[in-house]
């Protein structure tokens, strides 16, 4: 069924549309959305101070730049990052919510991409439960990430492709429950998993990259890296000494 | 390369629909699109109405139909979705041109593929019409936290100069005979993708000393004093109290 997919195609990943959900599935997920958005305003705080909110603008302008950047998965079909994964681990969950979920509000509202009535349930998906997982796993595997190289890839590849996988089984989850479709919540499921394990294996392969890149250039900046992560100030000036990361800084930051 | 006034979907005018304060049109684009969701699909009339509505807001804001059309086809991944309820939905079946389609599979791919395009245009309507000064102004006037709107004001300023440098870094991959066509083949492009987030990163290290040089204590500042009155709102919801009665007329006759 994943084969569905014709040639020369772009994967977009999971930005419902209105009507896919009835209204009142769509409400619940909306509070749940504005609960969590609000939640993490609140708490992102603690990463990041009311003064430093450009570093979190700039973060999320590049959630949205990558997102326009594609990949080729093979000859003719493309995706794109949904950066879930990516942004729990390089600026924590918090942070990470609140960008992924502007990302959201911006695009439904600038761009069309997305329905404004499936706002809620996307940013419960994408910004909720795709970073959380993401962040999850790479919590559940700091350890392994604080070991090696190799180890913070694995740690990037795993909580990348979970955070793709299980995002799209929270769509599943909010089909069944208010699904305006005819089809089974067994089929949805089959499609769903099937076509989000292989974007999974592709947000992973480039998440654990780009990770391994920030790494060895400002492993300072990999908020799951660093020493009591949730309360490590990200002000500008104590980037440099806040280490706590493999010894793998090279020299020559771009400038 | 403009710095972030402007975006892809904006048509400038100076229509009435044009003038409408943010805040307005996001609550009424919100509330037209809520009204199709609760539409039973089996009242096809009514959906038709949805579109005479839009079409009505599109002449008084000088939009061609054509430029709704061409912007409309905004790739729906969930349409293969549409496409695949009625392969596979339950019985009973419907012959069709050869295929033995089910019958409430066709019902359900119609109305996730009728409500998802009146959802699209409804969008596009309001980012048509919108420009970013004004998204930011309404989302401060519609009660979003300051931080939400902070870091969305930079993000829309900052996009445009962060795509930039991507496509820039993609120009520079492809000059120098990089042709990925499988996934194996990424690293380059998602070492870009690395090397970008450290420059966006230290871009907001730099950007929030040069606000602070310029007196940033925390909080944006007022983005303007226009007042939105009663009359903006009466304007702005008419077309949704049109969609409500549209809504009312599908309960009541299916």
């Amino acid at each position: 069924m994943t084969t569905a997919v014709p040639t020369a195609v772009h994967v977009t990943a999971m930005h419902m549309s209105d009507g896919l959900v009835n209204a009142p599935t769509a409400a619940v997920f909306g509070l749940v959305a504005v609960v969590a958005v609000a939640l993490a305003a609140t708490r992102s705080r603690a990463d990041l101070d009311d003064r430093t909110a450009p570093m979190a603008g700039l973060v999320t302008a590049f959630v949205f730049a990558v997102q326009m950047i594609n990949f080729p998965i093979l000859p003719g079909a493309s995706g794109h990052l949904l950066g879930g994964a990516l942004v729990a681990i390089l600026v924590g969950p918090w942070v990470g919510t609140l960008c992924i979920a502007i990302v959201l509000v911006v695009q439904a509202l600038l761009f069309a991409d997305g329905g404004l009535t499936a706002l809620g349930t996307n940013i419960t998906n994408m910004a909720v439960v795709g970073v959380w997982v993401g962040y999850g796993v790479a919590v559940a595997l700091r350890r392994v990430a604080r070991r090696s190289r190799a180890g913070l890839l694995a740690t990037a590849f795993v909580a990348a492709f979970l955070n793709t996988v299980v995002a799209a089984l929270a769509f599943v989850v909010e089909y069944a429950v208010g699904g305006a479709g005819g089809a089974s919540p067994g089929t949805v499921l089959v499609l769903m998993a099937g076509l989000h394990a292989l974007i999974g294996i592709g947000e992973g392969v480039i998440t654990a990259a780009t990770v391994g890149a920030v790494a060895s250039v400002r492993p300072d900046l990999i908020h799951l890296l660093r020493r009591g992560s949730t309360t490590s100030p990200t002000s500008p000036t104590g980037t440099a000494s806040s280490a706590g990361a493999p010894a793998r800084a090279d020299e020559g930051s771009p400038a | 390369m403009g710095a972030g006034h402007s975006h892809p979907l904006h048509l400038p005018g100076t229509s009435p629909v044009h003038r409408l304060p943010a805040e307005v049109k996001i609550v009424a684009a919100f509330l037209g699109v809520v009204c199709v969701v609760l539409t039973p699909r089996e009242a096809f009339a009514v959906f038709g109405g949805y579109l005479v509505v839009l079409a009505a807001v599109w002449a008084v804001a000088r939009i061609p139909p054509g430029w709704m059309a061409r912007r409309a086809l905004i790739e729906a991944p969930f349409v293969v979705l549409a496409v695949l309820l009625p392969l596979t939905g339950p019985d009973p079946r419907v012959e069709w041109l050869g295929l033995s389609l089910s019958g409430p599979g066709l019902l359900g791919a119609w109305g996730i593929l009728v409500k998802g395009t009146l959802g699209v245009l409804t969008s596009l309507t309001l980012a048509a019409t919108t420009p970013l000064r004004d998204l930011l102004l309404g989302l401060q006037r519609l009660r979003a936290p300051a931080v939400v709107v902070t870091i969305a004001t930079l993000m829309l300023r900052y996009a445009d100069v962060i795509a930039a440098e991507a496509r820039r870094m993609r120009l520079a991959r492809l000059s120098r005979g990089h042709d990925p066509r499988f996934l194996w083949q990424v690293g380059a492009t998602a070492r870009g993708v690395g090397s970008l987030f450290v420059r966006s990163y230290e871009r907001g290290e730099r950007v929030h000393l040069a606000m602070l040089s310029r007196g940033w204590a925390g909080r944006m500042p007022l983005l303007s004093t226009e007042r939105t009155t009663p009359r903006h709102w009466a304007l702005g919801m008419a077309p949704v109290a049109v969609a409500a009665a549209l809504v009312v007329t599908a309960w009541v006759t299916t």
